[in-house]
């Protein structure tokens, strides 16, 4: 009995201090950079996840992923803001970089929001330029690539032109 | 020499010139605000792209062998036109003493001219290094489109390099500009790299398109950067001119009028004088 008390005594003394493994260290944020020639997406913004096509497959990049270098095909990037909320772009070519401290650049040649698209138009196109010569891949897979993501869920808001909106004015 | 009074007739003349030439470098000016504001809204995207393409050589801090003796690239960016202080003659000074001394330490060296004005800066005296020329560079802002002509011309031109420079002048603000460089590197040094091994995933073909491409992003931001310096010095040599114009305008001025009175005051006393002999 007094050996026992004595054991719970002495326990606390020899109880060690456990605790789980150190996170990964390193910024668990990625400074997330996505820019075209004109427009400017992203400025080292922290996203949580972002997905792109690339010519060795399609990747989804997270924060502490391991860094590399890859070239763009044309396709669809989304990116995952910390909020949850994701927005999509088409991106013609470019290319990505993963650097070692989590900070990644998304470089593309043409980036437009997948909302700005009108798939109508886009079919017009592609059916114009393969009328006129030998369809290029990059504009069937871009229309490839709308639909299955659904672009009927996306209708083109048809710009008008000032002088119309102000000859309505005028007029009525 | 002897220099007969200046007649009237000539400082009219003179007066009129000098006025046209205001006028000239006045609305010089104007077009080349309005082409400034442009180019400085278009080079704040451009500065974010340029930057994250030269993000990789930072952070993978990578640097060219020093030892042996390399093939050099020179790229020069300036542009066609004149009259913008000495943004042409700052990038042609750099490009010249570079050249020195890298062909004194034994190096091959190649240039690669943006703009007719570097083309004539240095075609006289290091014509030899020259290996292409770009023109109508200057009257429209840049694009992607024409600094990826400039990369497709050189990569198909045949001259390997092992390392390389771009000379521009980067913007500060609309009164200074710097001369400044950016260095390239060629697939060879990236792969020689040791910093390059922490990046996972990279075949031959993946890196030589990548390095394609990032040439092209650096050409484009230097484009960028030197039509903005352009522009902005352009304003102020425009204005200065307008400035030395006005100036010599008020001189002339006083001295026509002291001419034309000293003129009437002749024939005044010519004719008081004719009168007292009667």
């Amino acid at each position: 009995m007094m050996a026992a008390r004595f054991l719970r005594r002495a326990l606390p003394v020899l109880r060690q201090a456990r605790s789980y493994a150190e996170a990964v260290s390193g910024s668990p944020q990625m400074s997330f950079t996505f820019a075209s020639p004109t427009q400017v997406f992203f400025k080292e913004a922290s996203v949580k996840q972002v997905d792109v096509p690339t010519l060795t497959g399609a990747f989804g990049i997270l924060p502490a992923h391991v860094p590399t270098l890859q070239v763009l095909r044309p396709g669809v990037v989304t990116v995952f803001g910390d909020d949850g909320s994701s927005a999509k772009y088409f991106v013609s070519s470019g290319s990505i970089t993963v650097n070692a401290d989590s900070s990644v650049q998304l470089l593309c040649e043409e980036a437009v929001a997948l909302d700005q698209l009108d798939i109508a138009a886009a079919k017009a196109n592609l059916e114009k330029a393969q009328s006129d010569l030998a369809a290029t891949p990059v504009v069937i897979s871009c229309v490839s690539l709308m639909e299955m993501n659904g672009q009927s869920v996306f209708p083109a808001p048809s710009r008008q032109c000032p002088e119309d909106s102000m000859l309505a004015l005028y007029s009525g | 020499q002897v220099r007969s009074m200046a007649t009237l007739k000539d400082i009219t003349l003179r007066l009129k010139s000098i006025k046209n030439i205001q006028k000239i470098t006045k609305s010089m000016k104007m077009v080349a605000a309005a082409k400034y504001a442009r180019a400085e809204r278009q080079l704040k995207p451009a500065r974010v792209y340029g930057t994250g393409a030269l993000a990789l050589y930072e952070k993978a801090e990578i640097k060219a062998p020093e030892d042996k003796s390399a093939k050099h690239l020179l790229i020069g960016v300036t542009s066609d036109r004149g009259l913008c202080g000495a943004i042409h003659t700052g990038v042609a000074k750099l490009i010249k003493s570079e050249i020195a001394a890298l062909t004194s330490a034994g190096n091959e060296v190649m240039v690669v001219n943006v703009g007719d004005k570097l083309r004539n800066l240095l075609h006289r005296s290091h014509g030899q290094h020259i290996i292409l020329n770009c023109k109508e560079v200057g009257r429209k802002p840049p694009s992607f489109n024409d600094a990826s002509i400039v990369a497709s011309e050189l990569l198909n031109s045949g001259h390997e390099f092992d390392q390389g420079t771009v000379f521009f002048n980067r913007f500060k603000s609309v009164i200074s500009y710097k001369t400044d460089r950016k260095p390239l590197f060629s697939t060879d040094t990236i792969t020689n790299s040791e910093s390059m091994g922490i990046y996972d995933d990279i075949d031959a073909d993946v890196l030589r398109n990548y390095q394609e491409f990032a040439l092209v992003n650096i050409i484009f931001l230097a484009m960028k950067e030197s039509t903005t310096s352009e522009q902005s010095a352009r304003m102020t040599a425009m204005d200065n001119a307008s400035k030395n114009a006005s100036d010599i305008i008020e001189k002339l001025t006083l001295k026509f009028n002291r001419t034309r009175q000293a003129v009437i005051t002749k024939e005044l006393i010519e004719i008081i004088s004719g009168a007292a002999a009667l």
